[in-house]
């Protein structure tokens, strides 16, 4: 066996890494999308697989989003595992019939004998300075259904894992991968073909005093957050929720009953957002054991606004640290 | 209108044009219009054919019944689109991929889905799209023309493993204003797919007739523009049916791509049981429908070849009604599932935070049977 390649890399090129590995691994992993072949991708993540691995299993696609999703099903039923892109979340409203309807009840409705082992990536998220419908993070459409599973990377060596893991997962999986962190740092990334696991939490710094809940590009400015926290004495513990449906409960609850405050993140929109759910079962679950309200800390319930004021919209560091400071100064 | 005058606009080329063909060779009263097929020859399909069609018009109305009387839930009839589906199953080979919309139990049958499964999922039961034979094949489809995607889905995975099957698909003519079926034609003719999609134009979306529906001539030029092939068939001609479809997965076995059925049929029924249609159709249209119907032009076609007489009538409508009262009762006497099965096939595996709420479910349905 030759040694796995290892390299510093971002989270584009760890997904593109991900998806290659998987290609050679099992030759019923194909590709689809628009963009994906020769252009490799608006974001390059598909980058160079058509030409190692032909037109035959990276198809670009017709400009047509509910094709997209929906001739992924008839693929995942036939027992390949499709890995779509839809390129941007804006776009991902008409291929949500398909998802919804078909991908999420497929097994169910057949009483297991057809199955959707699909992905569906979809690069996702503001701050990256795009034009409109370019930037929303609308995860909690996803999370509202039964049947899928909504996994969400923050670094590039999540990335790789989770989405090998999403690939080989039996159900369909609903990829999100944050544009503004495509880029952003690079990591030391191993090809070993380690998956990791789904449907649990990732805790990325230890606390004792407070518990910051966040996932995706947002773990960026909850991370500094916490050193900043750290700096004025207050022990902060962050938890990357990853995937966000199902939920691991499991671990938030511990910490949070451990620390007995908790702030939670996110880019999207307030109301009804996977930190109202969250914020729900914390309240349901381990009431007596917080010592503060529970806060979040979230996008406004506006529509994201054009880029020039986009940063107005997006939680920052500053945020994360008043809203934790009130929390560990509740009486 | 100024811009139809092209005198003033210099001389344009030609860059395409298309003509569209429809196939009948039975008449209403069952006269042969034009040569026929050779399988024609074939007395034992020709009796199949008959069959089927006489199977799914005593089923068709059992159905009926059993929604009326309490016993079964929605049901879209199939009555006077008889020919379309037995027509499908029968020049589909076993290991074809068959992806319906709803009004598809002729081909269901024929490919071995027991009458039993289909009832229990008009009877509101998920086991009965758990099919023992056609395992591949989909289940009936809900929402309008999404299946037709799914074909293409199926077709482009039989393409990639150089596979010598096909898909068919069917959908009624309201799907072809969906934007599924025009991205899939699209999609069927770049990629040269092994796909046969067959429109059953029973000139009805519910309430809303074909010419609200489209400008259109005809459905099956909307095929030409993905660039595939695409024809007209009168859908009560069981000949036309079965002959174009043969010839279209013929086509599709080749590797010379995908078709396009438009089938001609009338929609003698309401839409579905919870529809009332003499609220918006003229009685005399539905009169006039019941002379396109598929199976007296067949029996008539099959009484001049002698090859069947009143006897074997009588005997077939026994036997078929014998078959049905079986599968009905074998369907009535189907429990229902445990409801925690809700839960059972969400997932290959149950997510752990799933486990409470599936306890709860168990506890609450147990202390039901206690009541």
């Amino acid at each position: 066996m030759n040694k796995p390649d290892t390299r510093e890399m971002t989270m584009v090129e760890a997904v593109n890494l991900a998806l290659s590995c998987e290609m050679r691994k099992d030759e019923n992993v194909v590709i689809l999308g628009e963009d994906v072949g020769t252009n490799g991708g608006v974001f390059r993540a598909t980058d160079g697989l058509k030409a190692e691995f032909g037109l035959r299993r990276v198809m670009d696609t017709p400009l047509a989003e509910t094709l997209i999703a929906g001739i992924s099903v008839g693929m995942a039923c036939q027992g390949l595992r499709p890995v779509a892109e839809i390129q941007f979340m804006g776009f991902m409203f008409a291929a949500l019939e398909h998802i919804l309807c078909h991908a999420a009840r497929m097994r169910n409705r057949t009483r297991g004998r057809l199955t959707c082992p699909l992905v569906l990536r979809i690069p996702y998220g503001g701050g990256i300075h795009a034009p409109e419908h370019h930037s929303e993070s609308t995860e909690a459409i996803f999370a509202h259904t039964p049947g899928l599973r909504v996994v969400v990377p923050s670094s590039p060596k999540r990335a790789y894992g989770l989405l090998l893991a999403a690939i080989r997962d039996p159900d369909p999986v609903i990829f999100l991968e944050p544009t503004r962190i495509y880029r952003l740092t690079k990591q030391i990334v191993v090809d070993d073909s380690e998956a990791l696991p789904l449907d649990v939490c990732y805790t990325l710094r230890p606390g004792e005093d407070i518990t910051l809940i966040s996932w995706g590009a947002m773990i960026v400015e909850t991370l500094q957050a916490a050193k900043h926290l750290a700096e004025q004495g207050i022990s902060a513990e962050v938890i990357d929720v990853t995937t966000i449906k199902p939920l691991d409960m499991d671990t938030i609850l511990s910490s949070v009953k451990k620390t007995g405050r908790c702030v939670i993140i996110h880019e999207a929109a307030k109301t009804c957002g996977v930190g109202a759910e969250i914020s729900a079962q914390i309240a349901e679950r381990a009431l007596m054991d917080l010592q503060a309200p529970i806060k979040r800390v979230c996008g406004y319930d506006t529509i994201m606004p054009y880029f020039r004021n986009e940063h107005y919209y997006m939680p920052s560091v500053n945020d994360i640290v008043s809203a934790a400071k009130e929390t560990f100064h509740y009486k | 209108m100024d811009h139809g005058d092209t005198s003033k606009r210099g001389s344009p080329e030609l860059r395409a044009q298309f003509n569209i063909h429809y196939y009948q060779y039975l008449n209403e009263e069952g006269k042969p219009q034009t040569t026929l097929p050779h399988f024609t020859e074939d007395t034992a399909l020709l009796l199949k054919l008959y069959d089927a069609m006489v199977m799914t018009r005593l089923l068709d109305k059992k159905c009926i019944a059993l929604q009326r009387t309490g016993k079964m839930g929605t049901y879209p009839s199939v009555l006077g689109q008889e020919a379309v589906g037995v027509g499908i199953g029968f020049a589909m080979r076993s290991n074809d991929v068959f992806v319906p919309y709803y009004r598809d139990m002729a081909t269901q049958i024929i490919r071995g889905v027991d009458i039993k499964d289909i009832l229990l999922c008009w009877g509101g039961d998920e086991r009965g799209n758990n099919f023992k034979n056609a395992r591949e094949d989909f289940p009936c489809c809900v929402p309008i023309a999404t299946q037709i995607t799914h074909a293409a889905g199926v077709a482009s995975a039989i393409k990639l493993r150089h596979q010598t099957r096909a898909v068919v698909t069917t959908a009624g003519d309201g799907a072809t204003s969906r934007g599924d079926f025009a991205e899939t034609v699209n999609l069927a003719g770049t990629w040269q797919l092994p796909l046969v999609i067959v429109i059953n134009n029973n000139q009805w979306a519910i309430s809303v007739p074909i010419n609200l529906q489209t400008a259109a001539k005809t459905l099956a030029q909307k095929g030409i523009a993905g660039g595939i092939h695409s024809e007209q068939v009168d859908g009560c001609d069981i000949i036309a049916v079965y002959d174009a479809v043969t010839q279209a997965l013929k086509r599709a076995y080749e590797g010379k791509g995908p078709t396009l059925i438009e089938a001609i049929t009338y929609r003698l029924s309401d839409h579905t049981t919870a529809d009332d249609a003499t609220r918006y159709r003229p009685p005399d249209a539905v009169k006039d429908g019941w002379k396109m119907e598929p199976i007296k032009r067949f029996r008539n076609f099959l009484y001049e070849r002698q090859i069947w007489d009143e006897e074997q009538e009588k005997q077939l409508y026994q036997r078929c009604e014998q078959k049905i009262s079986q599968a009905v009762d074998d369907y009535l006497n189907t429990q229902a599932e445990a409801p925690e099965a809700m839960f059972d096939y969400l997932y290959q595996e149950l997510p752990e935070n799933l486990h409470e709420q599936r306890q709860q479910l168990i506890n609450k349905s147990g202390h039901k049977h206690h009541e």
